[in-house]
């Protein structure tokens, strides 16, 4: 995999993760690039398309576009599961997960995106290990939240 | 000091702004307090600051200031710090910036931390956008780390030793060690990063794919346990375990079975059992059929296995799941050399495809289907293409035309349907035929001798219709000006012919001049083909004016044309008619088709002048009249031709020196052809001409012809007429070489060729030493 971008249907970026060293400038022409393609198409195409060497696949979860590059020896439906899980992931942490809960929280995103995806590869298939390394990172923090989710949006740093 | 806001605050205001402007500042006030905070070494807040920075920086404002900052919190030996130091490392940091190399010794002492959750960290930092440098200084703590019992760290660890693997591949080595009992894992998570270490490995290194062989047998039952087990709700996807799991197992398998018949076969059963048992109705089975068709094809699979996965994809084809469909087509392009009769079969549905709404899947479908285009298939296919090609997005069309000259050039069942077919296509997508298409007809044309009348007449036809599209226009005008005979008196075979007269073509020719719609390219294809009818017509009084007109054009192209032309009417009148027919039509031929472009094609009427004077000595026994003689024999030393030289080779091509042609080179898809013509006066000059043409499907460019002959001899090498040679043999190079032989020995010559083609460059040298004797005697 070489890149994971999340936006809105309005084009602002909510998450952005590179998994090769690239330029400040490459990446703010890609990130254009991406939301003008992505959002560009049609209603009901495939979820695939080819940009330059590499495969994007995309997929609108309510608001929120999810955007994943991979290389052309790929499994593209399988990139489909993985945005997919890494939903389910965001679901679990979150309750019913939306874009707010990731605008507010997008270093939760990002800490759960990296207990399930590293340099381009999945490190971890399960879900419940996942989740229960997330939680127990988020006990060590000496800044403590309470278990009530609807507060998860406010407390914090 | 107050306490700097919180970041939830922050977040919340700034997405009150109403405009750009008012974030602007809203960001510009944050950032100031964040500064001054920073530089206050407040250690209690840094890591508020640091998180609303990265806030900032998501939106896309400059953050730089914090990078030392996060360095800060990365040696802070609070977690929450740490956490938010090590996301602003990978967020800000980059390894183009030394400044990143001040994590190294943090990261270290972290991989060693009492806390998994701190090594973690480290680990996930270092595997994500750990540099060269970096990598080479902590290799030895991941390899150290590889041998930990603990789960949730071996995971890591192993991601993190392929990504030092990436960054520096001389250190494989030094993992290899810990692979030894690497797939005995229960783990997950841990077998599927060691699936991607061992990928890793062996992609990279033939030595430790040929080592990592042995290891077939046991990732077929890893792969056979995962498909047998029961359900196991930490890994299941609506019904299928670990699916991730499953498909890198696979993709190692195609690696490790690749051009090995004892791994193929070992894995032959288990990839026909997930071929037939995986569950098809949800998106992630099809997933796990897609990469074992994918092992299948690439490895040494029996050809009953083969047949199989060819028939998933048919079945792929048909699915109501566009993301299927279209990965079923791409899958068949890759296949289809391979396995050509096997896709074959599943031509309909294909040609089918190309009626989805989808853009992506009509574009592999296109594709796809010239793929497909055989002789036995061509008119049915044909019809589904130009049937396409009528209704498709214009992005599609200029690639669809392209595609349907070659297969009617390679497959045309007559040379009817031939040109019929292009017609089509230049009536229907003429705009957006490539340029080179229009000398390629030319030549195509005129090679149909039998079917000049009918081309014409459908030509003239069209240009009724329409002017809009170039393409067909400028070849229209040039069948017009060639075969105009033929179609004023209305001689047609294939169809019904019209009646047409003189004026009312020349009426057609001048409305060309005349429209906004044509470009000065079809202006000059206009003229010229009225000029050429001034030989076939008899109305020449119209056409004379006419090309006076435009003597005074503001277009300094047609107006050079308009001279020269005049010229023609003026001081060669007697000779225009004698002026072989055949002479006319192969020069502008010859141009068209060969050099394509303006200044040639000046330089060919310049030629026109000129040539009948030079060439007077064998017009003569055509014309045989002998009054002219003397007038043109003065003529011919005041008369310097402008490319004098070159001039003359055109003639030579119609072998009127006798000399036959030769070929000199034929290699790699690259053949240079010798013409040859005596340079008059002087009998000891050949001149020879070099016709490059490609036949592979990519265009050589950069082409550079070199040329040294032996001492005796003197070499001059003319300009080429280009230096790109385009593929499939849609043109040629040309260049004259001059070779004065005094002593008239046996001409030999050494040639050198430079030229790139597909991103290589390529040197070749060769001897010609056939030359047919009477190029030197």
């Amino acid at each position: 995999m070489r890149f994971l971008l999340l936006f809105s249907r309005q084009g602002k970026l909510r998450l952005q993760k590179w998994f090769t060293s690239m330029s400040d400038r490459e990446k703010k022409k890609i990130i254009r690039d991406m939301t003008t393609m992505v959002l560009a198409r049609q209603a009901r195409s495939c979820n695939f398309l080819q940009w330059k060497d590499l495969k994007i696949i995309y997929k609108r979860y309510a608001s929120l576009y999810f955007c994943l590059a991979v290389e052309s020896q790929e499994n593209e439906l399988l990139a489909l599961e993985i945005i997919h899980r890494y939903v389910e992931l965001l679901d679990k942490y979150f309750g019913n997960v939306c874009e707010l809960d990731i605008i507010f929280n997008f270093e939760k995103a990002y800490f759960i995106l990296d207990e399930f995806l590293m340099g381009g590869e999945i490190q971890e298939t399960s879900k419940q290990i996942v989740n229960r390394s997330i939680e127990a990172s988020d006990m060590l923090q000496e800044v403590r939240f309470t278990d009530s989710p609807c507060v998860r949006r406010e407390a914090g740093f | 000091m107050p306490a700097p806001i919180r970041l939830r605050e922050l977040i919340r205001t700034i997405r009150t702004a109403r405009t750009q402007a008012e974030e602007r500042e809203m960001i510009q006030k944050e950032c100031a307090a964040i500064r001054s905070s920073f530089r206050e070494e407040d250690n209690t807040y840094r890591c508020r600051n640091v998180a609303k920075l990265l806030y900032m920086h998501m939106l896309g404002y400059p953050a730089h200031f914090g990078q030392l900052e996060c360095l800060k919190l990365i040696a802070s030996q609070k977690f929450t710090d740490k956490r938010i130091g090590y996301l602003g490392a990978m967020l800000l940091l980059d390894e183009r910036q030394d400044v990143h190399l001040l994590m190294t010794n943090c990261i270290k002492n972290d991989l060693n931390h009492s806390t998994q959750y701190v090594q973690g960290l480290a680990l996930c930092t270092l595997g994500c956008m750990g540099s060269s440098e970096m990598c080479r200084d902590l290799a030895g703590e991941v390899e150290k780390l590889l041998k930990t019992s603990n789960s949730y760290l071996r995971k890591k660890v192993t991601l993190c030793a392929v990504h030092v693997i990436r960054k520096v591949p001389e250190l494989m080595e030094m993992f290899l060690p810990a692979t030894k009992n690497l797939l005995s894992e229960k783990n997950h998570g841990v077998l599927h990063t060691s699936v991607v270490l061992l990928t890793e490995m062996c992609e990279r290194s033939p030595d430790m794919l040929a080592h990592f062989r042995k290891l077939v047998p046991q990732l077929v039952r890893i792969l056979k346990n995962l498909i047998m087990s029961g359900y196991s709700p930490e890994h299941d996807v609506s019904g299928i375990s670990d699916p991730f799991l499953q498909v890198r197992i696979l993709r190692l398998l195609r690696i490790l079975g690749k051009g090995d018949d004892d791994s193929s076969e070992a894995m032959n059963d288990i990839l026909a059992q997930v071929a037939t048992n995986t569950e098809t109705s949800k998106n992630v089975g099809n997933a796990i059929l897609y990469e074992t068709v994918l092992t299948i094809m690439d490895i040494k699979s029996e050809s009953g296995l083969r047949v199989l996965a060819i028939n998933i994809l048919g079945r792929f084809l048909l699915n109501n799941d566009k993301n299927i469909r279209y990965v079923a087509l791409t899958s068949l392009l890759k296949t289809v050399q391979t396995d050509h009769n096997a896709v074959q079969r599943h031509r309909s549905t294909i040609v089918d495809c190309l009626k989805d709404l989808d853009v992506s899947i009509k574009r592999r479908a296109m594709e796809l289907s010239f793929a497909l285009v055989n002789g036995n298939n061509i008119r049915g296919m044909m019809k589904e293409l130009l049937y396409f090609l009528d209704s498709c997005d214009p992005e599609f069309k200029a690639d669809c035309a392209s595609g349907v000259f070659l297969a009617a050039e390679k497959y045309a069942p007559s040379k009817r349907w031939h040109i019929d077919t292009i017609m089509r296509v230049l009536t229907t997508a003429g705009s957006y035929v490539r340029d080179d298409s229009v000398p390629n007809l030319i030549q195509l044309i005129t090679n149909s001798v039998e079917m000049h009348a009918y081309t014409v007449q459908r030509l003239y036809k069209a240009l009724l219709d329409d002017i809009s599209q170039q393409p067909l226009v400028q070849v229209a005008s040039w069948c017009i000006g060639e075969y105009g005979d033929l179609l004023v008196s209305g001689q047609c075979e294939e169809e019904e012919p019209i009646q047409v007269t003189e004026d009312e073509v020349l009426d057609v020719l001048e409305g060309l001049l005349v429209s906004n719609l044509s470009t000065p390219v079809t202006r000059g294809y206009a003229l010229t083909a009225i000029m050429k009818l001034s030989t076939r017509f008899t109305s020449v009084n119209r056409i004379k004016k006419v090309v006076s007109i435009y003597g005074s054009s503001i277009d300094v192209e047609l107006q050079q044309r308009a001279v020269e032309y005049n010229a023609l009417f003026k001081k060669y009148d007697h000779m225009r008619n004698g002026f072989h027919l055949s002479l006319l039509m192969i020069i502008n031929f010859r141009f068209f088709v060969v050099l394509s472009s303006f200044k040639m094609v000046q330089v060919c009427l310049s030629c026109l002048c000129v040539v009948p004077i030079l060439q007077a000595n064998d017009l003569l026994d055509l014309l045989g009249g002998n009054d002219v003689v003397p007038v043109i024999q003065n003529t011919v030393s005041t008369k310097p031709a402008s490319a004098g030289g070159e001039l003359l080779d055109l003639l030579g091509d119609l072998s009127l020196s006798g000399i036959p042609p030769m070929t000199a080179y034929n290699k790699n898809g690259l053949k240079i052809d010798f013409t040859f013509e005596r340079a008059n006066p002087n009998p000891n000059i050949a001149v020879i001409t070099i016709h490059a043409s490609n036949s592979t499907e990519a265009d050589m460019t950069d082409f550079v012809f070199q040329a040294a002959v032996p001492k005796t001899f003197q070499l001059q090498l003319l300009s080429p007429s280009s230096n790109v040679v385009p593929a499939l043999n849609q043109g040629t190079v040309t260049q004259v070489i001059r070779v004065l032989n005094p002593q008239k020995q046996q001409l030999r010559m050494r040639i050198k060729l430079t030229y790139t083609h597909k991103g290589s460059a390529v040197q070749d040298l060769a001897e010609v030493n056939n030359f047919p004797p009477q190029s030197w005697q």
